[in-house]
């Protein structure tokens, strides 16, 4: 018996009308996503990466296809999966414990358990003591963390990462894949990932999608064969250099115009 | 802290003396322009009944006040919640505010007559617009990343306005309560002054009649004093409430 993915879409197509003309974002779009596996959409900026995943939370309904949860037709349905947008999209007027604890409360978390949890873990990834703080007394990288926690804490079969370290300066950046690399392999969720660094991809995922610019077709899979836990100088290895080259030839590949 | 208060301080008290330096160098006569001192004099001579007026005043411009808030809130939610609405009825709310004051309340009077009603249906008109408006501006603008969260993680509709567009909307409906509280009690006079038998618009009225033009300056500076009462109650308000912004001069960690 095949295990029912996690996430599954099929045949996905979506166009947005532009002044008249038909635009279209995805070109037939399928993938999956199984049980505690990470998954990376690789692709060009504006490659339509955010308008899957407004398809897969939800919010839009595609033109074509259909999405399913955990073995369930989710399509144009809200609510199933946790979320980590590029900004950290803290709210401002709410303590940073707080800003976890209403997140789970709205995924159906009893709201003594969700205060309980997001202290707990917020103390677990050591920023206890800014629990009461607002989110602004905090750097970039610590709202990054808070906003990781809040996706990783809210009980749903998916979490979509939304190129989470875009906003990050280089050496902040290299210190939060670490970390997100070390939380996630103690805590294995199903996680679908979108970025456009080659070489985060190869440091974070088990399976990377790479996509073509608009419209977004699926130009490749890849199964990365590093093994976990990850090493951190795993990006010496002479395998990585090669994936990375070959990565990057696809990507030439598939928009020549552009080096 | 200092540097705060040293400068209003200064120029008020410079103006204070540029005034009566003036009224005495040109030797005005008072029932013109009476100088600082003889004002206070006045004040002082006529305070217990100026007390008692400017108690009215207060009361009546409070009640106003409450209820224009309490109006403005309530309107801002409806045609939040209604855009047709909104549409249909934002030129009439617009309009409702171009009408002069001095238009306005004496046709109030002429319908409700004398009593509390027609001040307080004046002061509601007057004071529900800049909260309605200002609110309504904040509901609307809440950050939309935020927005965009709560959708993908599949909040309700309840939820959004809870956790994200009232709070957002606060700053916008304090900036309009500060505008409503500066006008209020200015409107509550010219109410008063039209027809009452009490409030500092009335004794202004009186004075006027009889030139007591000293004492008119008298009840100015008590009308000065309520409406900065009324501001700075509601900064107070502002700043009690909204805690979460990062106070200016201090570094915010927000970022792109």
């Amino acid at each position: 018996m095949s295990p029912i993915h996690k996430l599954e879409l099929s045949g996905v197509s979506k166009s947005y009308r532009r002044r008249g003309h038909l635009l279209p974002v995805l070109d037939h779009i399928s993938l999956h996503v199984r049980e505690g596996e990470f998954v990376t959409l690789l692709g060009p900026s504006g490659s339509g990466k955010s308008t899957l995943f407004r398809l897969i939370g939800g919010v839009e309904r595609p033109d074509e296809g259909s999405i399913s949860i955990a073995g369930k037709e989710m399509t144009g349905k809200t609510g199933h999966v946790s979320y980590m947008p590029q900004q950290a999209s803290l709210f401002p007027w709410m303590s940073v414990a707080d800003n976890i604890s209403t997140a789970l409360v709205t995924c159906g978390v009893e709201k003594k358990e969700a205060k309980e949890q997001a202290r707990e873990w917020l103390s677990r990834i050591t920023l206890g003591d800014v629990a009461d703080e607002y989110p602004h007394v905090l750097s970039g990288g610590m709202q990054q963390r808070v906003s990781f926690l809040r996706a990783l804490l809210m009980p749903r079969d998916v979490m979509c990462l939304d190129e989470p370290f875009a906003a990050l300066d280089a050496l902040t950046r290299a210190e939060m894949q670490r970390w997100l690399l070390e939380l996630w392999e103690s805590n294995r969720r199903s996680v679908l990932f979108v970025t456009h660094s080659i070489e985060e991809a190869l440091i974070l995922s088990d399976r990377i999608y790479v996509l073509s610019r608009a419209p977004a077709r699926i130009l490749r899979e890849i199964t990365v064969p590093f093994e976990r836990p990850r090493r951190s100088d795993v990006w010496t290895l002479q395998e990585f250099v090669e994936l990375k080259k070959d990565v990057l030839e696809l990507l030439e590949e598939g928009e020549p115009a552009i080096v | 802290m200092l540097r705060n208060i040293v400068p209003p301080v200064l120029s008020v008290t410079v103006f204070l003396l540029v005034w009566q330096a003036a009224c005495k160098m040109f030797s005005l006569p008072p029932y013109m322009l009476p100088d600082p001192l003889r004002v206070a004099e006045r004040m002082a001579e006529d305070s217990s009944l100026l007390l008692k007026h400017v108690a009215a005043t207060f009361q009546l411009a409070l009640m106003g006040v409450a209820a224009g808030v309490a109006a403005g809130i309530i309107v801002a939610l409806i045609l939040h919640f209604v855009p047709w609405l909104r549409s249909a009825v934002a030129p009439l709310i617009v309009m409702s505010q171009n009408i002069p004051l001095i238009v306005l309340a004496p046709l109030l009077i002429m319908w409700f007559g004398f009593g509390l009603s027609p001040k307080l249906i004046l002061l509601v008109i007057i004071c529900f617009f800049p909260i309605a408006w200002s609110m309504l501006a904040g509901l609307r603008h809440a950050e939309p990343h935020l927005r965009e969260y709560l959708a993908m993680i599949g909040a309700s509709r309840r939820q959004m306005l809870l956790r994200l567009e009232l709070p957002a909307s606060l700053p916008y409906f304090f900036s309009g309560l500060k505008i409503t509280t500066t006008y209020s009690v200015s409107s509550v006079v010219v109410a008063e002054w039209l027809g009452s038998s009490k409030g500092i618009g009335y004794y202004l009225y009186l004075k006027f009649k009889g030139y007591d033009i000293a004492a008119a300056f008298g009840a100015v500076a008590c009308i000065i004093a309520l409406s900065l009462l009324f501001y700075g109650a509601a900064a107070l308000l502002e700043r009690l409430v909204i805690r979460w912004r990062p106070r200016t001069g201090e570094k915010g960690g927000r970022q792109a």
